[in-house]
């Protein structure tokens, strides 16, 4: 089998025990609700959003560690970036996640969601690490309607 | 965690098993396998089981030898095709003790089997205002086809509650049973739980004011004896696959009375006596609510299931599981920090169970990676899941192939998890 250690890294790990920035957000601008039918995970995101610059990202919801993980890491990562650049991040975590494994993903770019790059050995998982993901397109377009993993 | 000793219903059989798990194991091919460079410890029984050779044999000896359509032809191999097909058809209505096999209709499975019911019966029996009863623990194929009925027909949906050790509410029950019910849908063995509901019990309560009953026996036919006549419903579905037969065939059983009046579910081939442009007239049942080509080979294997079955006898199996049962649940029981979810006296062999602080998926992923093959998740029981105010459990559901080797690895493997973890 594809090494666990690939999957749960110590840094996953910690962030699963202490998720950060995991709180509600009173004053968000934006938010959205997340939701993976496969295991039932549940996620509110929510985005302080100021000229296009996302002042503050928080989340909420009950996830597994890869989910968890993500959403904190996501919102280390995005946190006082603009808008305009989580798209193309997402697109990089995205394509590091789906990726052939004979297929170098740019770590670099990723900094430290590459964290993430032994998901991809184990397919049923991805959508465990992208409905952060997912979530935040949908509060980026402020849709009120809950966004699954399909 | 209850440690109650009560025997499963139905078990007449000696103490010891009756027969050899070893040899029993080695009937199975699927067992035989690697999972990850290791022996496969297969724990998802509730979801579907693996079949014995005999029944992987019967498909493909149709399929090499005698494959033709039934009921129609009159050369020998579609003589033979529907000989076997409706051989099948006897075995499973001595299976469960139905009257005649005139009462067995072939569906794809539990779920189409519901459908069909709801569509049928339903539409003609249920009216707006009427109520229907459910319970809190119904897997989501005996709740969305009845909220689909109540869309149509303005008829209300009643839930029997259950309690923290997943036993259903039978006061609760009781009064929920009112001049406006008209009918009562439950299931047999909880999938999720593996509470095995009193059901003799709650059709009487309901016959007493002669509402009929539906029983979902997907989850009870594999692990016991089934006796529709005892149990005194009007209907009772199951699918073959999670008893030892192919995918896509399930049974409907229902009272002759009640499948003469019920209209026919599809139209098409075979479930027709007469067609014309001013109208068309219907086959007898069961054939009646069997339109077009069914799936011959499917129900050919399941009445090679059956036989197999038959040859190890449902008592015994429901000791040997039972038994099994108990060793797991001492076992489990034994790691700090996992609990688990449905501790009623009466089970089947299936445990759900969730660790502190760890996420049934990440439970699923890493014994997955020791061999062990279990389900993790809301196991189509949304509803229950939200009762213990949670979203998903890891769940471990024994056959009598399983052994305690099986469970030693689980728990071994569950060790593991905490290990990754800590």
């Amino acid at each position: 089998m594809s090494d666990l250690r690939d999957l749960y890294q110590q840094t996953i790990l910690d962030h699963t025990r202490k998720p950060r920035n995991k709180h509600e957000m009173p004053d968000a601008t934006s938010t959205a609700d997340g939701h993976n039918r496969l295991c039932g995970d549940k996620i509110r995101l929510f985005l302080k959003v100021n000229a296009g610059i996302i002042e503050d990202i928080s989340f909420t919801g009950n996830g597994c560690a890869i989910s968890t993980a993500s959403a904190s890491m996501m919102t280390e990562a995005l946190k006082g970036k603009s808008v305009a650049e989580a798209q193309p991040l997402f697109e990089l975590f995205h394509t590091m996640l789906t990726s052939p494994m004979d297929q170098e993903p740019d770590l670099e770019a990723l900094n430290k969601l590459a964290v993430f790059s032994g998901v991809r050995e184990f397919p049923v998982r991805v959508k465990c690490a992208t409905l952060p993901w997912h979530t935040l397109q949908a509060a980026i377009k402020n849709q009120d309607a809950p966004v699954t993993t399909e | 965690m209850t440690t109650t000793t009560t025997k499963p219903r139905g078990s007449q059989a000696a103490k010891a098993p009756a027969f050899d798990s070893v040899a029993i194991r080695s009937d199975f091919p699927l067992l035989q396998t690697q999972s990850h460079g290791k022996p496969l410890a297969y724990l998802d029984n509730a979801a579907t089981s693996q079949k014995p050779q005999a029944v992987i044999a019967a498909a493909a000896r149709y399929y090499t030898t005698y494959n033709a359509n039934i009921h129609r032809g009159v050369y020998k191999l579609s003589v033979d095709a529907t000989a076997a097909y409706e051989a099948a058809r006897e075995k499973v209505a001595r299976f469960i003790n139905a009257p005649s096999e005139r009462e067995i209709v072939f569906v794809r499975g539990a779920t189409e089997a519901v459908n069909l019911v709801a569509a049928t019966w339903g539409m003609e029996n249920i009216h707006s205002g009427d109520e229907i009863i459910l319970s809190e623990m119904e897997h989501h194929s005996n709740i969305v086809p009845w909220q689909l009925l109540a869309q149509r027909t303005g008829a209300v949906i009643k839930v029997i509650a259950i309690s923290q050790h997943g036993e259903l509410a039978m006061d609760q029950y009781a009064q929920l049973l009112s001049d406006r019910t008209r009918l009562v849908a439950l299931t047999h063995v909880s999938n999720a739980l593996g509470t095995i509901n009193p059901i003799e019990r709650i059709v009487s309560m309901a016959k007493a004011r002669g509402i009929p009953v539906l029983i979902d026996g997907a989850q009870s036919i594999p692990h016991m004896a089934i006796d529709v006549r005892k149990i005194g419903c009007d209907f009772f579905v199951f699918s073959g696959h999670k008893l030892y037969a192919p995918t896509g065939i399930g049974v409907l059983w229902a009272k002759g009375e009640l499948l003469e009046k019920m209209p026919p579910y599809q139209g098409g081939g075979d479930m027709i006596s007469t067609v014309s442009f001013a109208g068309s007239t219907w086959n007898d049942i069961p054939h009646k609510f069997e339109a077009g080509t069914p799936h011959i080979s499917g129900a050919i294997g399941l009445g090679v299931a059956i036989d197999y079955l038959g040859g190890i006898g449902m008592d015994a199996i429901a000791e040997y599981e039972h038994d099994l049962l108990m060793y797991a649940t001492k076992q489990l029981n034994r790691i700090p920090g996992l609990q688990i979810i449905g501790t009623a006296p009466e089970k089947a062999a299936v445990i759900s169970f969730i660790m502190e602080n760890i996420h049934p998926h990440d439970i699923g992923t890493i014994v997955d990676g020791e061999g062990v093959a279990i389900r993790t998740g809301h196991h189509c029981c949304q509803p229950l899941m939200d009762h213990y105010n949670i979203a998903a459990t890891a769940r471990a559901s024994l056959a009598f192939y399983n052994n305690r080797e099986d469970v030693d690895r689980l728990v071994a493997a569950v060790e593991k998890v905490k290990e990754v973890f800590n």
